[in-house]
């Protein structure tokens, strides 16, 4: 582990560097969007999302090559595939009741599949795995700078609506009797969300960004009193997370994200038992 | 339009899914009222409450409150829906929770006059010791007044409840009942229950709703009567809540 403090300072481990700073970094979106996923239960919905998202990256890389859109670069695909997804499965879980879950699930599948089909129909090489697990190591200062804008936005936006936010995840039927537009801020919250899930898909994976979404969040949910210090725990426990597992990886020659991730679901699992155990002694 | 009209129903009707939940119904609440609205499981309880609030739209008819359309008045409504219906694990406090109803269109953020009223509302359901304390640590009665809290810290004309005695214990009961009694003296107070023969206790009048709405003055109330709102025998238990040093006797 000690030498690996000293890999983060050397200058020809920049990628190094790079990702433990991408780490801390996106801890903050993943603890404030993550926290509001988990208490309004959308974690579903930024499955959904985050699939559709790979649809959206497929379609350009596709356009790009076959069609030579060249100013239809992935980043415009999957923002634009991310604000779509979100709106319509907002829309789909106020409006359709009954088969929320099938057409959710149906978005999500069609989503990621015909990502997988346009890629497939594309010359030239993609590796697949580096969308489901990210490849945290080939980070740049550009990266870093999406990032840094993504968390002021989400801070600025979350601090600004905080009371409506909550009032809109805790009791919505109450919130929209006191005359506010609950629609407007739940699909507000959705592309906020879908907006964390772009910006990390590509550098962490669509994998990745469920686990870091909904785990930090899950944990701190046992420990948390009130929404703003659930945020705080989830932030910490997310940095707490990629950093511990990058370092791991590092250090054991593993990838990244998969790493990350059964780090944070072992953690999980053991504090959720330690905290079912406590609570019925 | 009468002045102490607050809340007039005029034939109203309404259907989910083409089954008819409510036909030509016409209400009258008066200013000071303090009624429950009763009826079976699918007569249209909760369906009238919802389109008293504004949350839903009649196919039919017009609803005015203090003259208006509902959704125009909403401010002056207060509303305490059923706590099961909330998230059991959500992370808030007592404070969180009541400040809801010092929710505004044109403020971002609770003021210290918002906090004081929340205070208020608080003490006036008797929880002042909680302000601090996890929403879902409370027990069902206590929710039941927290958000009761929540609905008085906008100062209604109207309290609209939404089953307030539901999973709560026959004390608890008491209890809500004789804050509600209390509040009647300020506001206008309606509320939904399936449990009859308790609330006859303390309501002045009880809206009977199974598609149509009848009224009856809780003084009238036996069992014929009951027979009729819910076509046919129900197995009754009466619980008068004063009984005689033998006991009490059914009849």
């Amino acid at each position: 582990m000690i030498d690996m403090f000293y890999a983060i300072f050397d200058p020809d481990n920049l990628f190094l560097k790079y990702a433990f700073i991408m780490g801390a970094l996106a801890s903050i979106s993943f603890g404030i969007i993550g926290t509001f996923v988990t208490v309004k239960k959308i974690g579903y919905l930024a499955g959904a999302i985050s699939h559709c998202v790979f649809g959206g990256i497929g379609l350009a890389l596709f356009l790009q090559v076959n069609a030579g859109l060249t100013w239809f670069d992935p980043m415009l695909g999957a923002v634009l595939a991310a604000i779509i997804a979100a709106v319509t499965v907002g829309l789909v879980s106020l409006h359709a009741k009954e088969r929320e879950d099938t057409i959710i699930g149906t978005l999500w599948a069609v989503g990621m599949a015909s990502g997988i089909l346009l890629i497939d129909r594309t010359p030239g090489y993609f590796n697949l795995g580096s969308y489901l697990f990210g490849d945290i190591l080939l980070i740049s200062s550009k990266d870093l700078l999406y990032v840094a804008c993504l968390d002021a936005l989400i801070l600025g936006v979350s601090i600004i609506f905080f009371n409506r936010f909550f009032s809109v995840c805790f009791d919505s039927e109450f919130t929209s009797l006191r005359g506010i537009n609950t629609t407007f801020f739940y699909l507000l919250l959705l592309i906020l969300t879908a907006l964390t899930v772009v910006l990390m898909v590509r550098i962490v994976g669509i994998v990745l960004v469920i686990a870091l979404l909904t785990i930090p969040s899950a944990i701190a949910s046992f420990y948390a009193k009130r929404l703003w210090q659930m945020m705080i725990y989830s932030c910490l426990l997310c940095a707490l997370f990629t950093w511990t597992g990058l370092g791991l990886s590092y250090s054991w020659s593993l990838p990244s994200g998969p790493t990350i991730i059964v780090l944070s679901g072992a953690a999980y699992l053991v504090l959720l038992v330690i905290h079912k155990l406590l609570k019925s002694y | 339009m009468h002045n102490d009209h607050e809340i007039t129903l005029k034939n109203i009707s309404f259907a989910y899914k083409q089954r008819n939940v409510l036909e030509n119904v016409d209400l009258v609440i008066k200013k000071g009222e303090f009624a429950s609205i009763v009826g079976p499981n699918g007569g249209g309880k909760t369906t009238l409450l919802k389109l008293i609030l504004g949350l839903i739209k009649p196919d039919k008819g017009v609803i005015r409150i203090f003259g208006k359309p509902p959704d125009k008045v909403r401010q002056q409504i207060g509303y305490m829906p059923q706590y099961a219906h909330l998230d059991m694990n959500f992370p808030a406090i007592v404070m969180d929770v009541v400040l809801m109803g010092r929710l505004k269109k044109s403020n971002l953020w609770f003021s210290r006059k918002d906090k004081n009223e929340v205070l208020t509302a608080i003490d006036e359901v008797g929880m002042t010791a909680f302000v601090n304390t996890e929403f879902n640590e409370l027990s069902g009665g206590q929710k039941q007044r927290i958000l009761i809290a929540r609905a008085l810290c906008s100062n209604p004309a109207v309290l609209l409840l939404d089953e307030p005695t539901a999973n709560v214990d026959h004390e608890t009961e008491e209890n809500l009942f004789s804050i509600l009694q209390k509040l009647n003296s300020k506001m206008t107070i309606l509320l939904v229950s399936h449990d009859l023969g308790f609330v006859s206790k303390y309501v002045k009048s009880v809206i009977c709703v199974n598609r149509q709405v009848v009224i009856h003055p809780t003084t009238l109330i036996n069992g014929a009567m009951i027979k009729d709102i819910y076509h046919g025998d129900l197995k009754m238990v009466r619980h008068d809540h004063r009984c005689s040093e033998e006991g009490h006797t059914h009849d």
